[in-house]
């Protein structure tokens, strides 16, 4: 398809942009069909089938399937929730579990042949997590401290001089209402995409380049193997991200347990 | 067909969600929330409570045991000791039920020994006194018939006759 691009232009390589992610729907002009929807609706059903079949025996000597859910679960249940939160972390460990795994699998799509799309490139997805954790941070604050004094702890951080409210009392409650829940998603949604990007210019020019002189061919290997080596690289981001989204998750939920900020 | 180029004419901010992603999202990552709280995660729990049980209760076993087996240890030694001192008094009161036999049949083997000595003499002295009874009488009636025959005197008068036979015993004796 990258061919018909620029012979049909004829203006030479150009660049993988944003409208690259904009892929038209599979089926007919249905919006729902696009393939991030049904890389999420897949990954929902990946993941569903993979630990409910690893945990449905709950042995006490694990098997190997069994073994490997419940390493990713210890992760997310001890490294994150159980660490940041305390003692009340596993009323959240559900949560935690589900954006943990949710937004890996989808980043791991990403490299994965065939499918090789990350659909967390597509800022809506983010949002809808980041919505997710807005929600959850401030109901559990809200619900533990009473929405006044949760509020009140948020606009005016106690064991501070009086007339510097005037600079933070704005800026804590952006952090809290606005800041967090942009840059949560925004993080993400950007690894993601710049990722993707990334990819696409190696493994599209190593294509052009196939399609050039003799000498843009003898280079054409080189663009291929930087493009395997940054799939790896990216294997790295998108563990990662999935990490970052849900650990900075669970310091929002410590943050509204906490009675002082 | 090239859509890349299609795409690229009309410029996407990527900042703006699509409604349909947002839509499928929410519902996706709420189903997903709600398999995994109420199917996976209690499993995992159950595991695991039941791995820290069967670790929590095998220590606890093997306490017991260890417990059991030093209240055992407690019994077969008191057992032991108490059956030491037991011989040990069997064999004390054997000792002196031994010797009070021995001192018993020594004592009843010193009476009858003094039973049969005592006898013995009472025998022995009886006999002496018949013998010298008897060879008084003899001896008696010997010596007077002799002396008168002798004397040529009859020594019938009974009184006189014994009267004299004593004295002459008596003068034998004396002269001894």
């Amino acid at each position: 398809m990258r061919k018909f691009a620029f012979s049909e232009s004829g203006e030479g390589f150009v660049p993988p942009s944003t409208a690259d992610f904009n892929l038209p729907p599979v089926f007919a002009d249905n919006e729902f069909t696009t393939k991030p929807i049904l890389l999420v609706i897949f990954s929902v059903v990946l993941i569903s089938v993979f630990f409910i079949i690893a945990s449905r025996k709950a042995l006490v000597v694990p098997n190997k399937l069994q073994f490997a859910g419940e390493s990713v679960y210890a992760f997310v249940r001890n490294g994150i929730g159980q660490e940041i939160i305390g003692h009340e972390f596993m009323r959240f460990v559900p949560f935690l579990f589900t954006l943990f795994t949710f937004i890996l699998t989808n980043n791991v799509f990403g490299i994965v042949p065939l499918l090789q799309f990350p659909a967390m490139s597509h800022v809506s997805f983010p949002y809808v997590l980041a919505i997710f954790t807005f929600i959850v941070f401030h109901w559990v604050g809200i619900k533990k401290q009473g929405l006044g004094k949760y509020l009140k702890g948020i606009a005016f951080m106690p064991g501070v001089p009086k007339f510097v409210y005037i600079l933070l009392t704005p800026i804590e409650i952006a952090t809290f209402f606005i800041v967090r829940p942009l840059t949560l998603s925004l993080r993400l949604f950007a690894n993601m995409f710049a990722g993707h990007l990334l990819l696409l210019v190696f493994i599209l020019g190593g294509e052009h380049m196939l399609q050039g002189g003799i000498g843009l061919k003898l280079i054409a290997p080189f663009a291929f193997a930087f493009g395997i080596g940054m799939t790896f690289f990216e294997f790295m981001v998108q563990c990662l991200q999935a990490y970052i989204f849900t650990l900075l998750t669970a310091l929002f939920i410590a943050g509204a347990l906490a009675d002082e900020h | 067909m090239s859509f890349r180029t299609s795409a690229a004419e009309t410029a996407v901010n990527p900042l703006i969600p699509h409604t349909a992603e947002l839509i499928v999202g929410t519902i996706a990552f709420a189903l997903l929330f709600l398999v995994l709280r109420s199917k996976v995660v209690p499993m995992f729990e159950k595991a695991f409570a039941a791995r820290t049980e069967a670790i929590q209760g095998g220590m606890e076993k093997a306490e017991k045991a260890q417990h059991a087996a030093e209240v055992a240890l407690e019994q077969y030694t008191a057992q032991l000791s108490e059956a030491r001192g037991e011989a040990q008094q069997i064999r004390e009161e054997a000792r002196v039920q031994g010797a009070a036999i021995i001192e018993d049949l020594r004592s009843k083997a010193q009476e009858e020994a003094a039973r049969i000595t005592t006898a013995a003499t009472a025998s022995i002295e009886a006999e002496r006194q018949q013998a010298i009874t008897s060879l008084r009488n003899e001896v008696g009636s010997l010596a007077t018939e002799l002396a008168s025959k002798i004397v040529g005197e009859a020594l019938d008068d009974q009184v006189r006759q014994s009267r004299i036979v004593d004295r002459f015993l008596d003068d034998m004796e004396k002269s001894k």
